[in-house]
């Protein structure tokens, strides 16, 4: 259909201004809050620190962490005691960013990461240096290389119920959940295992092996890396996502064309 | 209708208003007839005429194109490599394909009944629901005549016999389903259980002896290796060797167990059974009293168990009593001790049925 509209010679603005007009707008605004995000985040980046010893861990704890656990690990009122949580608890609470808490709750929460990797490592050493406990694993635990199908059979036996078979996390009582492990990197999913961390029970080597690790990391991995062989996730919640899907949109598209079936042609 | 001239003759003839309740008002409603008749676009415009047939058979072929395409797909998108994303693409626009050809078939065929079919308004009568006494009298007739010719009411020695081979006919698919059903064989003790669904419920795997092992390797657990905070899933020793064809999911599903280990402050004495504990570790049954699903979510700061199906919580630190939800007892406690090599064995089976309630569990 051939637009039948005279072009106009002057005097009026061509009605597709104000709408150009609105997106250079957009467009000016958004590029220099990119740029100036980018920017901030440039001058953010701290500079590559240099080898930090267990003397700045320990200043770094104490300036960071004994307010609830004590300047010598002993714990408060406020805060538990860090004997024999080893470096792998400092690295897993820290850099996770549950660790500083923000506030007393049912559950840390992640945030965002508060110190670099150098200052944590710093931190897990004089952790380590003054109670022992778990250690980092080696790198071939955590290269997802094990055996997938007897990893996702251990996962469905041992973490599945509060995890969620897909790994998508779940409701704990009073507040506490599981958190989803879609993002969760090898090294904090084999530090969660060892140390227990908050209401999570201790899958130590006793109870689950190395070799049994090894294979349920790579069988998350697996999940992480391989998209759903069922197209949509709908965030691999089960029935609760599924079903809101279906009955909003499946019911609704039934009612719309039962709507169309039975009124009159016009 | 056609076998009847005016339908609700008779029955008006026949029809007499019921005294007393009828109302008679001065101004009854009155019967508004048909709306208008509205003609569509398609009869006012031979143009939209041509546009709406034009759709019909684009939807038409549309389905053709959809049908074609999911056979092509098929033959496209094979499931040979075994990997995920294969399965996923197959089913994918197979079902596009065939979702295209059944919808726009649909489609298609509403869209000529109402634009294209002729479009007239006429009234269709119900027609009486009571036949009339001829008609009546006439099927009655029809019936005498039938056991008159038949014999049927006449000829007692066919009658009995025909009702007989019915009834008997049944027989075998009663025979042939109660074979089906569980079945005791009093030789053995294991097949003296089999036919009883009560006893079965009763008893599980674990025995004086048998070692708690993990789940599903088989391997046996020893106290030392139960650390606090851990919580570790169990099933009897003997279970493992069990093949599926045994009985191993039947066994499974009664006799797992979940093992946790408390300080022994947090082992009151005055409301657990310390004589079935061992140095601080418990052994409770992994399936909720409520309507069993699996309770394994054990948070280890506070020694609550979660079941996920209806959040019901038991209180480990004290015999998992219900302090939460729709479960009506406690999770039945399995009784353990330690042999000789330091291995946890059970003492004996659960003292009560595990699981959900039924009849005649007291």
């Amino acid at each position: 259909m051939a637009s039948k509209t005279p072009r106009r010679s002057s005097g009026r603005r061509s009605k597709w201004a104000t709408a150009a007009l609105i997106g250079i707008g957009l467009l000016v605004t958004g590029g220099v809050y990119a740029g100036a995000s980018a920017a901030m985040a440039a001058t953010e980046t701290p500079t590559a620190a240099t080898q930090l010893t267990v003397d700045d861990g320990k200043k770094l704890f104490q300036a960071n962490c004994a307010t609830c656990h004590g300047l010598n690990l002993e714990g408060t009122n406020d805060g538990p005691s860090l004997f024999g949580v080893g470096e792998l608890a400092v690295e897993f609470q820290v850099a996770t960013g549950r660790m500083p808490l923000q506030m007393q709750g049912p559950q840390a929460p992640q945030k965002p990461v508060q110190f670099t990797q150098e200052q944590i490592e710093a931190m897990a050493a004089w952790v380590q240096s003054v109670a022992p406990g778990p250690t980092y694993p080696d790198d071939e635990v955590l290269d997802g290389e094990g055996d997938v199908a007897n990893g996702a059979e251990l996962f469905r036996i041992n973490c599945a119920m509060c995890h969620n078979v897909a790994a998508a996390g779940g409701a704990l009582t009073e507040g506490k959940y599981a958190p989803a492990l879609t993002e969760t990197s090898p090294l904090h999913m084999y530090a969660a295992m060892v140390t227990g961390p908050q209401n999570m029970p201790v899958f130590n080597d006793l109870n689950l092996s190395t070799e049994e690790k090894r294979d349920i990391i790579s069988a998350l991995l697996f999940l992480q890396e391989n998209e759903s062989a069922g197209g949509f996730s709908l965030g691999s919640l089960g029935p609760v996502s599924e079903g809101l899907f279906i009955w909003i949109f499946g019911i609704g598209t039934l009612i719309g064309i039962t709507v169309w079936i039975t009124a009159k042609s016009n | 209708m056609a076998h009847e001239e005016d339908a609700l003759e008779h029955e008006r003839a026949s029809w007499k208003p019921s005294p007393g309740l009828a109302v008679a008002v001065p101004d009854p409603v009155q019967n508004p007839g048909l709306p208008p008749h509205r003609a569509r676009m398609t009869d006012k415009d031979p143009a939209a005429m041509t546009r709406a047939v034009r759709t019909v058979y684009t939807l038409f072929y549309l389905s053709l194109a959809g049908s074609i395409w999911a056979t092509a797909a098929y033959m496209l998108f094979p499931i040979e490599s075994g990997r995920i994303v294969d399965i996923r693409n197959n089913n994918l626009f197979i079902g596009l394909g065939i979702g295209l050809a059944l919808l726009a078939l649909g489609l298609g065929a509403i869209h000529w009944s109402k634009a294209v079919m002729s479009d007239k308004e006429f009234i269709e009568p119900r027609h009486a629901t009571r036949g009339r006494d001829a008609t009546r009298e006439g099927a009655v007739q029809a019936f005498r005549d039938a056991n008159e010719e038949s014999g049927f009411g006449r000829r007692t020695a066919i009658r009995g016999s025909l009702i007989a081979a019915v009834a008997a006919s049944i027989l075998p698919g009663i025979t042939l389903f109660r074979g089906l059903a569980p079945h005791s064989d009093k030789s053995t003790e294991e097949g003296a259980l089999a036919g009883d669904p009560v006893a079965l419920l009763k008893q599980t795997m674990w025995k004086e002896g048998e070692r708690l092992a993990h789940d599903p390797s088989g391997e046996p657990i020893r106290a030392a290796d139960v650390t606090l905070g851990s919580a570790v899933h169990v099933i009897p020793e003997s279970l493992a060797e069990l093949g599926h064809s045994e009985g191993y999911l039947e066994e499974k599903a009664k006799a797992i167990v979940l093992l946790m280990r408390l300080l022994p402050e947090d082992l009151p004495a005055e409301y657990n059974n310390l004589d079935w504990a061992y140095d601080g570790i418990v052994a409770y049954s992994k399936v909720c009293t409520h309507v069993g699903c699996p309770v394994a979510l054990y948070e280890q700061q506070t020694h609550h168990l979660l079941c996920p199906c209806h959040q019901s919580q038991f209180d480990v630190s004290r015999s998992a009593a219900v302090i939460f939800g729709p479960a009506a007892r406690p999770l039945p406690q399995l009784p353990i001790t330690v042999d000789a090599e330091g291995y946890l064995v059970a003492k004996s089976d659960f003292t009560e049925p595990v699981g959900p309630s039924f009849w005649e569990r007291h």
